[in-house]
């Protein structure tokens, strides 16, 4: 392994500009003469809009226009559109109204934006924003996902009973048959707490509009600007694809809640031609929290059906899934193909079947955040092994690896086809590296201090390198998932590599240029990576769902292949030899058996001189573009071991050990992948232990701010020991699986699991606040003195 | 409008601003300073710190005018020329950033930190005091072995805690 080649641990390239205050993000920019935008939000979670009076708004100083829904709809801009058709069990397809970018008609939730003030400086923006007479008719509203398919109240006139789909997966009739013969049969209601991503950058939005060219160019915080331009100019009819140039500068962290067209981009774009100028937008936190696509939110009830030895025989799961107001992108393939599609997990389970239905309600939209359905599907999946474990006596380890996949490649009931993988390898470790044996010791000192100790895992499994596309198209996906690169050498021999991915954080300016260094035998520092821009990179489907390894950087592998032929050509002819005599190795090209060589450098300038090999059958220059689109998904998957001591006096849970085994296959830098593990694990113990949106009954959003919304902190944390076992990709050139969001998938069942076993209780719900763990320990206390 | 004047960086800057000019406001949109970041609006997130007088301060709790005469570093005046301030190398050298949008915040309250506490402070020091910095990336893990890293090589004498 060269210093900087894959699997080195190479600093990233991208920091210096990071650590001295030289990013570049979106609400950075600025353009001469622009205004700002601020939005008129429903302070109502359901209401109809009757009038909006402008009058008094367009009297104030530097406001420049006011505008409206019926403005959209007169020059024809369309709604936020649902990317993945989902049909019922009945056949019948999904309900999924658009979202208009200003309301038409009714507001849907606290934050659906009404009306647009744009003015000369933000400060009289938003004096504008706030002196717009709105006329509402409140209606009632319904929050709770339980009770909205009952309800009086009917967000959409074409989603009967607040439902956009019930939907199932898997054989319900070979379930049933194998409860029938169980021996034992665990059963759990859970659940899974919604989620605010909270990106640490706010979004933004800066568009502008050329009257000279009839082009837009528009700034945006987005994770995948090539589809946001897609679904701008096909679906919201803002502006044909080639007068649209859209930049994703630096990207502030995601999460997934940049994924997502939003209206405020939409109507900045369109907005900057109606008043002539630049107009900008960048979202304040509170902002963000009501209008940031949210995340999970789903309540479930599973049965776990085993035989005398405890071999899982079937799996049922029953889950509502909330929406939000309306279906955002991807929010229709959250819960059922990232969710339902992993609910055998890391288990040979011979028989699942699983509901879903989706619903709507009055509140802020909810869509793939982080991990995206495969950690509620972890979720359900080990808390309930865990539990059936314990009611069988069996310790969890053992449980757990009795009913392993063992042998691959494996067919689940649920669709996937797991390729590779060896869950006892990562088991095994983790229980070494947490010394599982000495936990019973640990636990007897914790007892003696009055202290609570407990221990808990996660073997989760994930589908990444989204998506082999004909096989997501089948399924309902509006799109296909494939990723494209282009290398372009420069006469000088360094490289520039277009890519489709978009980095918000993962640092694609290193891995990227580790490949390509390695394969072309040149220094890190001659490759540059060029992304975000649609002007720059032809196209590409962006950075989500541990994609951008196992996909964009197949992509690029594909187009090294090619540069690489080309340049054997060139260089044979350099060399006066045959081409298939010809070695590329270290950057050098040489003849097999003779001393003759040179360097890569030379052969990029000779290609572009081309005065040495004959254009007739060789074109001048060195530039190759790839598509490349995987073969199946990647199944990273791995072992998270969190061990807790609760101080039962004052419900205080302290994360005392975590470890982490995970087979991300081949990984490119260690340090890279580490830092995704323990950033994913924060996340996950966020959602355990501190985080949760919560909802009044009319529809207000409680938590609205980091006053009230408990972000995990350096002091809720501890040190985490996180190692990998690797059994590489078999379905992609590199062997990559994928890293970014596994330890969000792990951690929650990881914490819930080790505090459940330190109370001897499992009635404990996320977010486990010290407030809840007291009071499960109060009544553990009592049934055990009872 | 009201004039303000101070010092940035090193260099004397005034300008004409309204009263209820935010310091962030002003390095930003005044001095297109844009390293320091905005990512809340309580107070809470630390992305927007910045050293006025020698101590950390969040500059979205502070307005221009209260700094008239002050002596004011922002990320962008923290490295000797080409040669990164000890705490930004170690950030690099530590992997403790991801998307860098918390980065100069954590910088700026990390050599604080060191400032008040003096030497390579631990483990259990550096997270209780970055509770005034969130991170959503990075687990504050390699956040953590930055600062003592970082702290260690700026060879601030020991000493305790100054509060
Ligand atoms: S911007 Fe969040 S604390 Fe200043
Ligand atoms: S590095 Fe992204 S918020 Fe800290």
């Amino acid at each position: 392994m060269s210093e900087t080649g894959i699997g080195a641990r190479v600093r990233r390239k991208e920091d210096r500009r990071f650590v001295t205050g030289a990013g570049n993000y979106t609400d950075d920019v600025n353009i001469a003469g622009q205004a700002h935008a601020v939005f008129r939000r429903s302070e109502h979670a359901h209401a109809a809009v009757k009038s909006v009076d402008a009058s008094a708004a367009l009297a104030l100083p530097g406001v420049l226009g006011v505008f409206t829904g019926d403005d959209l709809a007169a020059d024809e801009v369309g709604a936020l559109p649902a990317g993945w058709m989902i049909h019922s069990k009945d056949g019948s397809p999904m309900n999924a109204p658009g979202h208009p970018c200003l309301v038409q008609g009714k507001a849907r939730y606290v934050g659906d934006p009404v009306a647009v003030v744009i003015a000369e400086t933000q400060a009289q923006a938003r004096a504008g924003a706030e002196a717009l007479e709105v006329d509402y008719e409140e209606l009632d509203a319904v929050i709770d996902l339980t009770e909205t398919q009952s309800s009086s109240v009917l967000l959409h006139d074409d989603a009967p009973k607040n439902t956009c789909y019930e939907w199932e997966l898997g054989d319900k009739a070979a379930t049933e048959a194998a409860f029938a013969k169980a021996h034992h049969v665990t059963r759990l209601s859970l659940t899974n707490n919604r989620l605010v991503p909270n990106a640490m950058e706010p979004r933004a939005a800066l568009a502008d509009y050329d009257a000279g060219t009839g082009s837009y160019t528009l700034y945006t915080t987005s994770q995948n600007p090539h589809v946001a331009r897609l679904v701008m100019s096909a679906f919201l009819n803002v502006a044909p694809e080639h007068k649209l140039r859209v930049i994703a500068p630096d990207v502030g962290g995601g999460f997934g809640s940049k994924i997502y067209v939003y209206p405020e981009e939409v109507v900045c774009t369109w907005a900057s031609k109606k008043v002539g100028r630049a107009v900008k937008w960048t979202a304040d936190r509170t902002e963000s929290f009501i209008t940031d696509a949210h995340g999970r939110d789903h309540a479930t009830d599973a049965q776990l059906a085993m035989d005398e030895r405890g071999r899982i025989l079937g799996f049922r799961v029953r889950t509502t899934a909330n929406l939000g107001a309306y279906p955002s992108l991807f929010a229709t393939c959250v819960p059922t193909y990232l969710y339902a599609t992993l609910l055998s997990g890391q288990y040979d389970i011979p028989a699942i079947y699983a509901e879903v239905d989706a619903v709507y309600t009055n509140t802020v939209p909810v869509d793939a955040y982080r991990g995206a359905g495969r950690p509620e599907a972890t979720f359900v999946v080990e808390r309930i092994v865990e539990v059936a474990a314990r009611e069988m006596g069996i310790d969890p380890a053992t449980f757990r690896k009795r009913n392993f996949v063992k042998k691959f490649p494996h067919q689940t009931p649920v669709i996937m086809t797991y390729d590779a993988g060896d869950y006892a390898a990562s088991l095994n470790r983790a229980c070494d590296l947490i010394d599982y044996k000495g936990f019973n010791r640990r636990r007897r000192d914790s007892a003696r201090n009055g202290k609570l100790r407990g221990i808990g895992f996660s073997n989760y499994i994930e589908a990444c390198g989204i998506a082999p596309s004909a096989a997501v198209g089948s399924l309902g996906a509006g799109v296909g998932l494939w990723e494209s690169a282009e290398v372009r050498v420069n006469p000088t021999g360094n490289v520039e590599v277009l890519t489709g991915s978009h980095s918000h954080g993962q640092g694609h300016e290193t891995t990227f240029a580790q490949l390509v260094a390695e394969r072309l035998g040149i220094g890190i520092d001659q490759v540059e990576i060029v992304h975000g821009d649609t002007d720059k990179v032809q196209f590409g489907m962006g950075t989500y769902g541990s994609r951008s390894g196992a996909v964009g950087m197949s992509a690029i592998a594909k187009a090294l292949d090619k540069v690489e032929a080309k340049a054997k050509k060139i260089a044979a002819h350099l060399l006066e030899a045959a081409e298939g005599d010809i070695e590329f190795k270290d950057g050098t090209f040489s003849v097999t058996g003779t001393d003759k060589s040179i360097s890569f450098p030379e052969v990029s300038l000779s290609a572009y001189v081309a005065h040495k090999f004959p254009t007739s059958e060789i074109e001048p220059g060195l530039k190759e573009g790839a598509f490349y689109d995987p073969s199946n998904f990647t199944f990273p998957a791995g072992c998270h071991i969190c061990e807790v001591e609760i101080d039962p006096a004052t419900g205080v849970t302290d994360i005392v050990n975590w470890v982490a085994v995970d087979d991300f296959g081949v990984v490119v830098n260690p340090m890279i992948v580490e830092g995704q593990v323990h950033g994913g694990i924060a996340q996950g113990v966020g959602q355990a232990l501190l985080e949760n949106a919560v909802y009044d009954s009319s529809g207000q959003l409680l938590t609205a701010s980091y006053m009230d919304y408990c972000m995990p902190r350096a002091d809720d944390l501890p040190d985490f020991t996180v190692d990998t076992t690797v059994t590489p990709c078999p379905s992609n050139p590199l062997g990559i699986k994928g890293c970014g969001e596994a330890g969000a998938i792990a951690a929650p069942a990881a914490v819930i699991n080790a505090i459940t076993d330190a109370l001897g209780h499992e009635e404990i719900a996320m977010p486990a606040t010290p407030q809840a763990v007291w009071r499960a320990a109060q009544v553990a206390a009592r049934e055990a003195a009872e | 409008m009201t004039t303000v004047a101070m010092t940035v960086n090193g260099d004397s800057v005034s300008a004409d601003v309204e009263p209820r000019t935010l310091l962030v406001q002003f390095l930003r949109e005044n001095l297109l300073l844009t390293g320091t970041h905005v990512g809340c609006d309580t107070s809470q997130c630390g992305a927007c710190v910045v050293h006025v007088n020698g101590k950390a301060v969040k500059a979205c709790t502070m307005l221009a005018v209260q700094c008239e005469g002050a002596e004011v570093t922002t990320i962008e005046g923290l490295a000797d020329g080409d040669a990164l301030h000890p705490m930004q190398a170690a950030f690099q050298e530590h992997h403790g950033l991801q998307c860098g949008f918390c980065t100069p915040g954590m910088i700026m309250s990390a050599v604080d930190i060191v400032n008040r506490h003096g030497g390579a402070p631990d483990e259990a020091t550096i997270r209780k005091q970055l509770d005034g910095n969130i991170c959503r990336c990075t687990g504050y893990h390699n956040i953590v072995k930055a600062v003592a890293a970082g702290g260690a090589a700026m060879d601030v004498p020991a000493r305790e805690a100054a509060e």
